[in-house]
């Protein structure tokens, strides 16, 4: 017998006269937020991520002024705005080695959803965000969000999720509390987040 | 099918006996879990002003319930899933099979290194020593399972592993171990937090960038979409998943969910209930390959390593419920005074004293036998880690049972002291005529204990010396203290 029909059967027995059908109790919702998007700021900005607020026809400018100057910038193909002088990942159709882009300074990304509860961005990897690498080697991640992409609590982002995609979650920047539980940003990924909010027009 | 998870610890009383005499331990443990207790109850308290924590753990509980009383059908329906999204699932048994599995995936792409998310079941198993044996090292990356492996020593705590180790300690790991394995730490090195983590991150990155083959566990598997789900705060875990041309996952059969929805509540509770954090940095979900993004050879390993014994155990089964927040390690008096290597398995504290006994069964041969059987003792029964515990594990009343399974399994034998006390216990507080006569022999019972093998007991308990006379008879003679 394969070890696939082992553990299946084991399982089977261990269950037997276990009813399967169990109703799940509905998780509660949180109440209603009076200011998705200001709630959404506050949040972010509570991980020590930089947060910047912005008019949809500043964005450009804003992205500008976050990246120090001279950085080596990486960008995705179908960025929302245009980075002069960044280079584009897939240009010509040869992605970045990890070597590669670890001579990188920073990434400019768009996002799929910003959560606002938790403070959460959610990439899911599309046009304008880019594969999964080029938003961790870079020690500098400014991402845009933009106030209609921001729903009030997990359960909202969810539905707007495809499960077939990877996605990434991210909550300010890198951390870690391993020494004596003092909080340190940015191990291994990008120790510093800009966060660029572009309000409704 | 005990696998890797023994470490050679003598039974609970004697590890933990050893461990309170270590003063620095007790230290770091108290601020550790004071800390992350005073954050996580911040949290909790912010939920219910906007919402229900007792809802919110409830809908979890379920989440986790509803798969597992279904487990056959969602393990078959994950493994179709994942396969039509282009992973190459496995099964094992146990921890042998699932270890040569992933030997056998390194050997075939011809390397002598993997790179390492941080993961209970991989260290359950005993991976790295085992893909040490076959000449691959495994390389932790997560910082504080660096600090560990570095150090020759044994993660304590399943949050924060290195909590046992303090900044001057692990600066001397770093400057001594460090250049042995690569990169080494700079000569001038502080210990500082943010100049050791600078350190971890440039000797780290050199693995990352070369590294064909990356392992994992997984937080939650999605039955229906195929999806495996890892929380993490360092980006390590997104270096790994992402960077390597081959990814194998070790997944305990025990982590299925059945739908993308149901991570809801699981997110929403993880880390609240284990960082204190509304987040965590990071959660990468992936649903097999993902085309020019990522390891284009994906590998999942579904093991059972015991856990068919837990969910054939009725009192025990919501023990597999336990998404590993820690929160009950946090909470519990014992674990904090002991620390987490005197439970003698990767999973330490209130948890770890019902899961190891649920997964390898009690009343097991030798030494390991022994230590698995002390477990269901070292717990006051306080009820600390049911009322924290996000999914709802009722661990006192597992304790118990797993309690009474243990002097069952030592029946017929010597019975041991401590079952032969209970035994008496049980006849005498049964019964009200007989607790009266009872009493009139306690201080001699007292002194007859003291004098044959109470020994063992009283070294770790306080024997309170017998009152002169019984509570019975005060109360008779004072009519109840009126008199
Ligand atoms: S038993 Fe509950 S509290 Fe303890 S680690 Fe598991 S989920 Fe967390």
């Amino acid at each position: 017998m394969s070890a696939r029909d082992d553990i299946l059967g084991r399982v089977r027995k261990a269950l037997d006269g276990v009813e399967a059908g169990y109703a799940v109790p509905v998780a509660p919702r949180i109440a209603p937020l009076a200011d998705v998007v200001g709630h959404f700021a506050e949040r972010v900005a509570d991980y020590r991520a930089v947060v910047v607020r912005c008019a949809p026809d500043e964005v450009a400018v804003r992205v500008a002024a976050a990246l120090p100057d001279g950085a080596r910038v990486v960008v995705p193909a179908g960025l929302s705005v245009e980075v002069p002088g960044a280079d584009e990942d897939g240009a010509d159709g040869r992605v970045l080695t990890a070597y590669e882009l670890d001579a990188y300074d920073a990434v400019v990304t768009d996002a799929r959803v910003g959560v606002a509860e938790t403070g959460t961005i959610i990439l899911d990897h599309g046009p304008g965000q880019g594969r999964r690498a080029i938003s961790l080697v870079p020690d500098l991640h400014v991402c845009i969000v933009r106030a209609d992409q921001v729903v009030p609590d997990v359960p909202d982002a969810l539905p707007l999720l495809d499960p077939s995609r990877a996605h990434t979650w991210i909550s300010g920047p890198s951390a870690t509390s391993d020494i004596e539980l003092d909080r340190v940003e940015g191990v291994h990924g990008p120790r510093t987040l800009v966060l660029v909010l572009v309000e409704k027009e | 099918m005990s696998g890797g998870t023994f470490v050679g610890m003598p039974a609970f009383p004697t590890a933990a006996r050893e461990a309170l005499g270590n003063a620095q331990l007790r230290h770091n443990l108290a601020h550790a879990t004071g800390t992350i207790r005073a954050k996580r109850q911040r949290l909790v308290d912010e939920v219910n002003e906007v919402s229900d924590w007792e809802e919110l753990r409830l809908a979890g509980a379920g989440v986790k319930e509803a798969a597992l009383r279904d487990l056959g059908t969602q393990l078959e329906l994950l493994e179709a899933s994942l396969t039509a999204n282009g992973a190459t699932v496995h099964w094992a048994n146990d921890a042998a099979e699932a270890n040569a599995i992933v030997a056998s995936i390194a050997k075939a792409h011809g390397v002598d290194e993997v790179v390492k998310v941080k993961s209970m079941v991989t260290q359950e198993i005993g991976l790295n020593e085992a893909l040490e044996a076959e000449g691959i090292a495994a390389w932790e990356t997560d910082l504080a399972e660096l600090i560990v492996q570095l150090g020759h020593d044994l993660p304590s705590h399943i949050l924060v592993p290195a909590i046992h180790r303090n900044r001057s300690e692990i600066r001397d790991i770093f400057l001594a171990e460090m250049g042995q394995v690569g990169r080494p730490a700079p000569d001038d090195l502080t210990d500082e937090p943010a100049v050791l983590a600078a350190a971890a991150r440039a000797h780290l990155r050199e693995k990352f960038l070369r590294a064909k083959v990356g392992v994992s566990g997984a937080n939650f598997a999605i039955a229906e979409t195929g999806t495996l789900v890892v929380v993490e705060s360092e980006g390590n875990g997104r270096m790994c998943l992402t960077l390597p041309e081959v990814l194998v996952s070790v997944v305990g059969i025990e982590k299925v969910v059945s739908t993308f929805a149901d991570l809801d509540p699981l997110l929403r509770l993880l880390p609240r209930s284990s960082t204190g954090e509304r987040m965590n940095p990071y959660t990468s979900t992936w649903s097999g390959v993902t085309p020019g993004d990522g390891p284009q050879e994906v590998h999942v390993v579904l093991l059972d390593n015991g856990r068919t014994n837990a969910l054939a155990d009725e009192v025990g089964r919501q023990a597999l419920r336990c998404i590993r927040c820690s929160a009950c390690l946090n909470v519990c008096p014992v674990y904090e005074r002991t620390g987490g290597h005197a439970y003698g398995s990767v999973y330490p504290g209130p948890i770890g004293a019902i899961l190891n006994p649920l997964l390898k069964g009690v009343g097991g041969p030798g030494p390991e036998g022994e230590q698995v059987d002390s477990l269901p003792y070292a717990s006051s029964l306080c009820g600390a880690c049911f009322e924290v515990c996000p999914v709802l594990i009722d661990i006192p009343s597992v304790l118990v049972d797993l309690r009474a399974q243990v002097v069952d399994a030592h029946r017929g034998g010597v019975p041991k002291v401590e079952a032969l006390a209970f035994k008496g216990a049980a006849v005498a507080l049964s019964d009200s005529r007989k607790l009266a006569f009872g009493e009139r022999f306690t201080r001699l019972g007292l002194r007859v204990a003291r004098r044959f093998g109470a020994a063992k007991w009283t070294s770790t308990r306080d024997l309170p010396p017998a009152p002169p006379e019984s509570f019975r008879a005060w109360w008779k003679r004072t009519d109840g203290g009126r008199s």
